[in-house]
């Protein structure tokens, strides 16, 4: 356990010190977000349903973004060779890695996503909505996210692969994050979307550190 | 105690060796020789886990290493040609951040003890970007001091030293032989270690 914490404040301490890499994934959500409304023109009724998927969007590319090097600076430096040898089980530090990526450029989204969605005249409860929504779905783009990034790894060109194969993956976050804010303001309720969310967030939970870990060992072999 | 019989690996197409064996017991050490290419990295990498072999056996203490798993890991050390340290950390970050990862808790006074043998005083605290290529590669070895294993695996461990540093690591590893420890290594050059076995590929 000790291990677990460890990576978590290590892969911290190093998003610290190379501030640039969290704050580009950070700010292109902004200006993304920021961009429709300025685009779109101010038609309140049109801005609200559109809101939800945009924020959501904007959200599974900025995810897109920091994703490359979840794995890549440790694949190159030599120290992902050091996690693998290390006498912890692999799965743990990998777990560790996908909670350090979630709270470098999962977390930080879910905290604008308020201030961002002002901007589409959403109001307090539909706020309340997305926020949950972001809150069960960013841990989840991190968690597929972590497994396309593994499968990747020293690939040339990785980064035109991992899109193709994780942006696929991303489309149930996308439909019931997106839906749970869409059912609330018609009146719907959003429950429904956000338990749907939460198993997802749930299998992932539990399946996809596996996976990363199956997929790290054979990238470095 | 490491007894590795009838090893072979490929890379690519290309089998690099095979039928290769040898064994060692606590207090000996293996030089590993060749040529660029001859597959001296590979054979470290099969002995560690890193890359399982095309055929062969690898046993430590009477069990098969992939069997062993954890218990294997927590008794190996492996330091590749990679620098495997983090360029914006310190080396004293470096040093307990790795000791943390593998499970253990090491203090700052250890920490530090293991650099100031490896000739780091006064750049404990400098990020390690800051350092010469020599000074990252003691920043790595200094891992030897404070990891306790018994196998170390070293691929080219001599790389960028300077003249005292070799002689230092050399002395460390001549220690560690004694109190009972086994090591691998590759060197292109002759090796001040007395009592080598040698593997040639």
């Amino acid at each position: 356990m000790s291990a677990f914490l460890a990576i978590i404040r290590r892969d911290l301490l190093l998003a610290m010190r190379r501030k640039s890499e969290v704050l580009t994934a950070l700010f292109f959500f902004i200006i993304v977000v920021s961009l429709f409304p300025l685009g779109i023109g101010p038609e309140p009724q049109l801005l609200k349903k559109i809101a939800p998927g945009i924020l959501w969007v904007a959200a599974l590319l900025s995810t897109m973004l920091s994703l490359n090097r979840l794995f890549a600076t440790d694949h190159a430096d030599g120290t992902l060779e050091q996690l693998v040898l290390s006498p912890t089980p692999l799965g743990l530090l990998v777990a560790g890695k996908i909670v350090a990526h979630w709270l470098t450029s999962g977390l930080p989204l879910v905290l604008l996503a308020p201030v961002l969605g002002v901007q589409f005249d959403l109001d307090a409860s539909a706020l309340g909505i997305l926020v949950g929504a972001l809150l069960l779905g960013t841990p989840l783009l991190s968690l597929i996210g972590a497994i396309g990034a593994a499968l990747t790894l020293g690939v040339r060109g990785g980064g035109v692969l991992l899109s193709l194969l994780v942006l696929p993956l991303y489309v149930p976050a996308l439909i019931f994050g997106a839906g749970a804010v869409e059912a609330h303001i018609s009146g719907l309720g959003a429950t429904g979307h956000l338990s749907l969310l939460a198993a997802l967030l749930a299998l992932a939970a539990f399946f996809a550190p596996w996976a990363t870990t199956a997929a790290l060992r054979v990238s470095l072999e | 105690m490491l007894s590795v019989s009838d090893l072979s690996c490929i890379r690519g197409e290309r089998r690099l060796f095979s039928g290769l064996g040898f064994d060692l017991a606590p207090g000996e050490w293996l030089h590993v020789q060749g040529e660029n290419g001859s597959g001296k990295t590979t054979l470290l990498r099969a002995l560690v886990g890193l890359s399982p072999p095309a055929e062969g056996e690898i046993i430590w203490r009477g069990e098969p290493t992939h069997r062993l798993g954890e218990d294997y890991r927590r008794e190996m050390l492996y330091l590749g040609h990679h620098g495997a340290v983090k360029e914006e950390l310190t080396p004293l970050e470096n040093l307990k951040l790795a000791a943390a990862l593998d499970g253990r808790s090491l203090d700052d006074r250890e920490a530090m003890a293991a650099l100031h043998r490896f000739g780091l005083k006064g750049r404990e605290e400098l990020p390690v970007r800051f350092l010469s290529a020599g000074q990252k590669r003691r920043v790595l070895l200094a891992r030897l001091v404070t990891r306790n294993a018994v196998l170390w695996v070293l691929d080219e461990p001599f790389t960028a030293l300077d003249v005292k540093a070799v002689d230092m690591l050399s002395a460390l590893i001549g220690e560690h032989l004694a109190d009972g420890g086994l090591a691998v290594l590759t060197s292109h050059q002759p090796m001040p270690i007395p009592g080598g076995k040698v593997a040639r590929l």
